[in-house]
This record gives structure tokens, sequence and C-alpha cells, in this order.
């Protein structure tokens, strides 16, 4: 394959992997502005933060208010993070590797970006909000079953995988990093009505609160989801999760070509990493500084991906 | 219902239901029109799904357009056909021999049949390719002849499209939208297939695989981008024949081959099927600012490293100018006389019929020589006489710009609107494939329709639409 082909792929699945994460994001924020009262700015602030897409925000805008971060985060053309420019650029993407592709697959990114473009042609006033990001979901959604269930598990597979789990990494990573100090021992008693609303942000912003209960019970403390969202094997938006896809990804292609690319090393590390680390040492050397390198380590891999198997000249 | 003296290819032009339309009426007088137009509708969306869009030059990149697809048929009888396609074969062997002969002895020339300077002067005529012979001696591996029908035997070569013939993927997907939307049409009616399109293209561009191909040859397509006009057939094409879309940047020259860049480093490309121009093929020896072609590219071609699909220079054989000498160069190279009528054409490079031409514009079509896609030319009949006086002025400046043409009544076919069956015009574009295996013609072609009331224009990029092609089995 194209190694051209290879960056399209690794790129449309990054970018739809950004829209549902970026969906998901405005959908809590939206939804602990509903449920507390004050501080709502500061909650806006560490959602974008999260999202990545606070600087642009900031320079195009006096202030920050509900509806004009929704409409930043959900339909900017300004934005490339936004939901609606996420959609496109997959789609772009998509019509690029289009060989590459099954009918399905084609059919569903298509078919997701015409109903995007159709339901994001407008403002979307908050009543309309979860039924529209309900559809973003749904339509990303069916663009992964599509891949899964036709495309063959051949290097065009892979590249796809890789990408949609590194950005994965990366959102789960910048969720702890903009909100690792809500997960220190903290300033604030613990239990405190604050921290539960923390707490539950962070696990919503991954979809994670049904899995966290059924692995730790109601007894949510900052320690177990750490433990939960860097460590736990089993939780598909974790950081051991996405560096073990990866790695099983980068296996695949290694053995596929005959080759042992830098990038695999890289991600034996990062997952040894992981698998040696404990959730007390991780706090007692510094939640941040952990997160920080760990981001780092992701962003090294996604490069040497691109380096080692020729996606630009 | 038809126009008078029009030939429509349903109802003759008397009014009479014609035979390879006899088993289609039966159907459509039995169909609720309501239930078709929500047909017409559903193709609609299946064509916006799947993406069967072209670009629109210069506009953003969210405007992709769907090219108006009419559910009616237009069916051709097969005797129509047997016919049509010797004439096309012979046209499209006349071609090649005529290319070959240009490039190489020119003996053409040297027999007067067709002045040296209507060659020399030629902005299409590539000195690069003197002297040298294509592999297998193909230079048009895919051709597209336009055909417009006139009466019930008469049809007429409008054009050979011999540099980068496009619309195939539009006679495909319109196939596959009837067969899927009307099935039990093509129970009633044997209709042949086209199908195989795909696979014998790549077969056929395989066999014209240069020397230094090792083993079983590598086809790629390549394309100027995603924003071209006809990307997604590209894209299509790639797709169904299963070999790769490439760019001029995923492209290099190692060691003497030209490479495509591949997750495994660089692979060398025996037949290139190249969908950009020929000025921008390769900036060393061409337009130096091209960034869509492959530098060095002209070179390997030359050293027998790599077949280029159609061969640079091709435009020489479908250039307006030397349109008019067709029927000469049929006969010279086949010995016999062209079996596809050839338009009267005036050239208005010479004084006498520039003289004709500028007494009678009002009545005649004139057209760029180099021009294309229905752009810069004149419809006398349907122009207002400020558009003829501005043409005139045009045409005197730059003589040897132009030829000009008697307008045709072109026949027509029913569309499906709101008034029910209503004639419009059309024309057909036949798809040829060579290669030193022989000429396949595919059955059909992609037939254009001016979905404007009296419209000659069928461009797509002019308000033209589309319709399947059926060719009937005996």
């Amino acid at each position: 394959m194209l190694g051209k082909t290879a960056n399209g792929l690794y790129w449309m699945y990054r970018y739809l992997e950004r829209a549902e994460n970026t969906s998901r994001l405005i959908e809590t924020g939206q939804r602990i502005g509903l449920t507390r009262t004050g501080a709502d700015d500061d909650e806006w602030r560490s959602v974008m933060k999260t999202a990545g897409v606070d600087q642009g925000y900031l320079a195009t805008h006096d202030d920050i208010s509900k509806d004009d971060v929704i409409d930043w985060m959900l339909r900017s053309k300004d934005n490339p993070s936004s939901v609606q420019s996420g959609i496109s650029t997959a789609r772009q993407n998509a019509r690029l590797v289009r060989t590459a592709l099954t009918h399905e697959v084609w059919e569903a990114m298509n078919g997701c970006f015409m109903a995007a473009q159709k339901t994001l042609a407008r403002k979307v006033s908050e009543r309309d909000l979860p039924t529209a990001l309900g559809l973003v979901r749904q339509r990303t959604a069916l663009v992964r079953g599509a891949t899964h269930g036709t495309m063959l598990r051949n290097d065009m597979y892979n590249f796809a995988r890789i990408g949609t789990f590194l950005e994965r990494a990366n959102a789960t990573a910048r969720i702890l990093d903009v909100k690792y100090y809500v997960l220190l021992p903290s300033v604030f008693s613990v239990g405190s009505s604050i921290d539960n609303v923390q707490w539950e942000t962070i696990l919503r912003s991954v979809s994670g609160r049904g899995g966290y209960r059924m692995v730790h019970g109601n007894n949510t403390n900052p320690r177990d989801i750490a433990q939960f969202l860097i460590l736990d094997k089993r939780m598909p938006r974790s950081l051991n999760f996405c560096a073990r896809k990866v790695l099983d990804n980068l296996e695949h292609l290694s053995s596929d070509y005959g080759i042992e690319p830098k990038s695999l090393e890289l991600a034996k590390t990062l997952v040894s990493r992981f698998a040696h680390n404990d959730i007390d040492v991780i706090f007692e050397e510094g939640l941040h500084e952990y997160i920080q390198s760990v981001l780092q380590a992701f962003s090294d891999l996604g490069r040497q991906v691109e380096i080692d198997f020729r996606f630009y000249e | 219902m038809s126009e008078k003296n029009i030939f429509d290819e349903m109802l003759g032009t008397e009014g009479q239901l014609r035979a390879p339309y006899a088993e289609f009426n039966h159907w459509f007088e039995g169909e609720d029109p309501a239930r078709l137009r929500a047909k017409q509708r559903e193709a609609e969306e299946v064509f916006r799904l799947m993406g069967i869009t072209f670009n629109v030059y210069g506009r953003t990149e969210a405007e992709e357009r769907l090219i108006p697809f009419d559910i009616i048929p237009r069916i051709i009888a097969a005797r129509e056909w047997k016919k049509l396609s010797k004439g096309i074969e012979q046209r499209v062997r006349a071609i090649n021999a005529f290319l070959h002969d240009v490039y190489n002895r020119q003996e053409i020339i040297k027999a007067g049949r067709v002045p040296r300077e209507m060659i020399a002067n030629n902005e299409a005529f590539l000195p690069q390719m003197l002297g040298m012979t294509p592999p297998g001696g193909i230079y048009t591996h895919i051709v597209g002849v336009d055909l417009v029908r006139t009466g019930d035997d008469d049809f007429y070569v409008l054009e050979d499209n011999a540099r980068t013939p496009s619309g195939v993927s539009y006679m495909l997907e319109n196939r596959e939208t009837m067969l899927q939307m009307f099935p039990e049409l093509f129970a009633k009616n044997k209709v042949q297939s086209i199908q195989n399109y795909p696979t014998d293209l790549r077969r056929s561009l395989a066999a014209c695989a240069p020397a230094a191909c090792e083993g079983t040859p590598t086809v790629a397509v390549l394309t100027p981008g995603v924003y071209n006009s006809a990307y997604y057939e590209h894209a299509f094409l790639a797709d169904q024949m299963g070999v790769e879309l490439v760019e001029g940047h995923d492209l290099r020259v190692v060691n003497g081959r030209v490479c495509m860049r591949t997750t495994r480093g660089y692979k060398p490309i025996d037949v290139l099927y190249r969908r950009i121009d020929d000025e921008y093929l390769d900036p060393l020896s061409f337009n130096p600012d091209s960034a869509l072609g492959v530098p060095g590219i002209m070179d390997v071609y030359r050293a027998g490293g790599i077949t280029i699909a159609n061969a640079p220079g091709t435009g020489i054989a479908d250039d307006k100018a030397i349109y008019s000498y067709m029927p000469d160069i049929v006969e010279f190279y086949t010995g016999e006389k062209a079996i596809l009528k050839n338009v009267p054409t005036w050239r208005c490079s010479e004084a006498e019929p520039l003289a004709y031409v500028l007494d009678n514009l009002s009545d005649l079509v004139v057209k760029e020589v180099h021009g294309s896609g229905g752009y810069g030319m004149l419809i006398g009949p349907t122009a207002s006489k400020r558009e003829i006086e501005a043409f005139r002025r045009k045409l005197k400046a730059r003589p040897g710009n132009y030829i000009a043409q008697p307008t045709l009544s072109l026949s027509t076919v029913p569309i499906f609107n709101k008034a029910g069956l209503t004639p419009r015009h059309v024309d057909l574009r036949p798809y040829v494939q060579c290669s030193p295996k022989g000429i396949n013609i595919t059955p059909g072609g992609l037939t254009r329709v001016a979905l404007k009331k009296g419209s000659l224009v069928v461009n797509s990029s002019q308000g033209g639409g589309t319709k399947d092609t059926w060719v009937l089995e005996d």
C-alpha cells in the first residue's frame, strides 16, 4: 500500500475519534453546567483545555459563554478540532483513501458527514444539543462498526487502528492532565460534593462511569479513578489499553512486513512501563509529571510510525 | 410528443414506437408515475451517499455536485450497435496508425493528405515523442468516441477523445443504479452486460506492459488529486481495477524506473494510467512548474521503463482541426472508406471556408480548436445578435483558432419529468480499450442528455445529465 494511504487512514480514524471525544466533552460540560451553580466559566475553560481548543477560542472571543463555547467546539470551521471539522477532515481523508476502504465503511463515513452537515448547519440550541450529540456518537460508531465488520485485517486495518488508539490515548491523557489536581490527595476534604462532581466529570468524559462501577463499586476515590484510567487493561479508553492495542497492531505490521521498526520498540517500552507501574508509586512520584511524560511518549510513538512507514516523503 | 423533424429514438419522427423500446414501453405504461418519481429521488440519494459527484472548478471544496441522472434508459438495438462498433473500431485503428506515423515516418504528410503545418504548428504535437514507439505500439489505450445521431441510420462522430476521456464511472454506476432500482426491467430486456469494464481495462493495460516489466505488471492510476473535478472517477477506477491511486508526490524515479512510495519502500510501476494532461506529466520535459507529475518520467518512458496510458502526444489525433481530415486519415491507413460519418467542417484557418463561416454565423456552430467541455463555442441558431457579433470579432482576430460545423439536429430520447416523458437531445460516448491483443468496445457507453428544452449542450459542467445506455442482445 502507498505511504500516503497509510497516512490517510491513520488521520481519518484519528479525526473520527477526535470528533467523538469532543462531542463527549461537550456533553460533560453541559451536564456539569446543569447540575451545579457557579464556577461555570472555569468548567468550560477546562473542558476547552482538555480538547486543546482553548487558545483558539480565546483568540477569537472576548469572553467565555456557554453558548459560544458549545458552538466553537461543535460547529466552528475555524476550530480544526470541532466536531464538525473533525468529521469533515475524516471524510476528506476517506475520499483520499477511497480505494482502501470497503463500500460499507465509505458509505458509513460519507453518511456520517452528510448527517453532520445537516444537523450542524445552524447553531444548535441547548434543547437540541442532546439529539445532535447523540447523532454524532451514533454515526461515528457506525463507521467503526463497518470498519470492524467489513475491513480485511491487513496493514490498512492496522494503520486505521493505530490512528484510533493514539488519538484516544491522547484524549484520556489530556483529561488527566487538565484534571490531575482533582485526583491529588487534596486541599479539599475528600468526599466533599465538589470532589464528587469533579470525579464524575472525569468518568463521564470517557464514558467510564458504568465500567468503573462494575470494577470498583460505588466507592469513588481518586486513587481508583486514576488506576482505572491509566492502568486498567479492560477499560477501552485507558492509557494502558490504548498502548497495548497500538503494540498489537505494530506487531502485526512488523511480522507482515518482516521488519523491526523503531516504533515497535517505543510501543513495547510504553506497554512495559504500564505493566510495571503501580498507581501508588505514580502518585508518589507525581501524577502530573507522570501524565506529561506519557503524553510525550505517545506523541513520539505517533511520529515514529509516520517515519517508519513512509507516510510522507 | 417528438419535435417536428427531429428523430426521437423512442418514437422516431412519426411518433411510432421504435422496436428497441417495445418491452420498455410496455413496462413503463404499467408503472405508477408517483412510484417512478420516488425512485428518481431515491437514485439521487444513492448517488450522493456513494459520493458519485464531481467538483466544479473554481468553487470551494464543499461544492460537490451530482450529475443529474434520468431513469429512462437509452436503448440501442443489437443490429445498430454492430454497425456502430465496427465503425468505432475502424476509426480507433486508424487513429493509432496515424499517431505512430506522425511521430515516426510521417508518410501521410509526404503523401499530401494532411498538411505539414497542421501537425508541426499544433500545440498538441509533442516533439518529445518523435522517433519512439510506445510499448506494444499502442498510443490510445482508452478512447471515448463522441457520437451523435440524426436519423434511423445516421450516426456522426463529433469528437474523438483520444487523450483521457472521462465519464466511464457514470456509465458503470448508472447501470448499477438501474439494476438496483428496476431489476424487473432487466429480466424482460436482454441487455448486454458492461460490468467487466474495469477487469477488462486492467487486463488491457497490463497487456501493454513495457520491456522492463518482470512478472505480473503493476498498474496504477495517476490523479491530479482530490480536488480535481473527476477525482471520484479516478478513485472509482483504481478501486474497481484493484490498483493503487497515486499522485505525483507519491512517485519518483529510482534506478531507471518510476516507483511509488509504499509503506514497504519504493515499488516500480509498469503501466501508469494517467489522468493528468501531457503538459503536467513531467516538469523536466514540459511545464516546469507542474507539481502534479513526475520529474524524469519521460526519460524512463523513452528508455522503455514504463508505459504511459494514453501515450503523451495523442492530442494531435483528437484535435478539432485534425478532425476535419479524419475521413482521409481512416482511408489512408485502413484502405477502406470510413464507416462512421464526419460532421462537415469548415477550417477557419483557410480563406475560403472562413469567408463562408463569417457569412453564415447564425446557422453554424463554431468551436475553439483546443477547447473542451462545451466552453468557448458559439451555437449560431440560439445565439443573440450581440453574441454573434462579439464572436465574429474573436474569429477574425484568430481565425486559425476555430472550426465551424453545421448545427446537427441531434436525436432525442425522452426524459422523465413533471410532464411525464419529454424529449431531450442526447449524445453517446462509447468507451474503447486498445492493446496489442486487440480492440475492445464496451457495449453501450455514456449517454449525456441536455436537460433544458431544445438545448444541444449535453456537458455536465453546463447542466447536462446522464442516462443508462442499453445495447440489447440479438
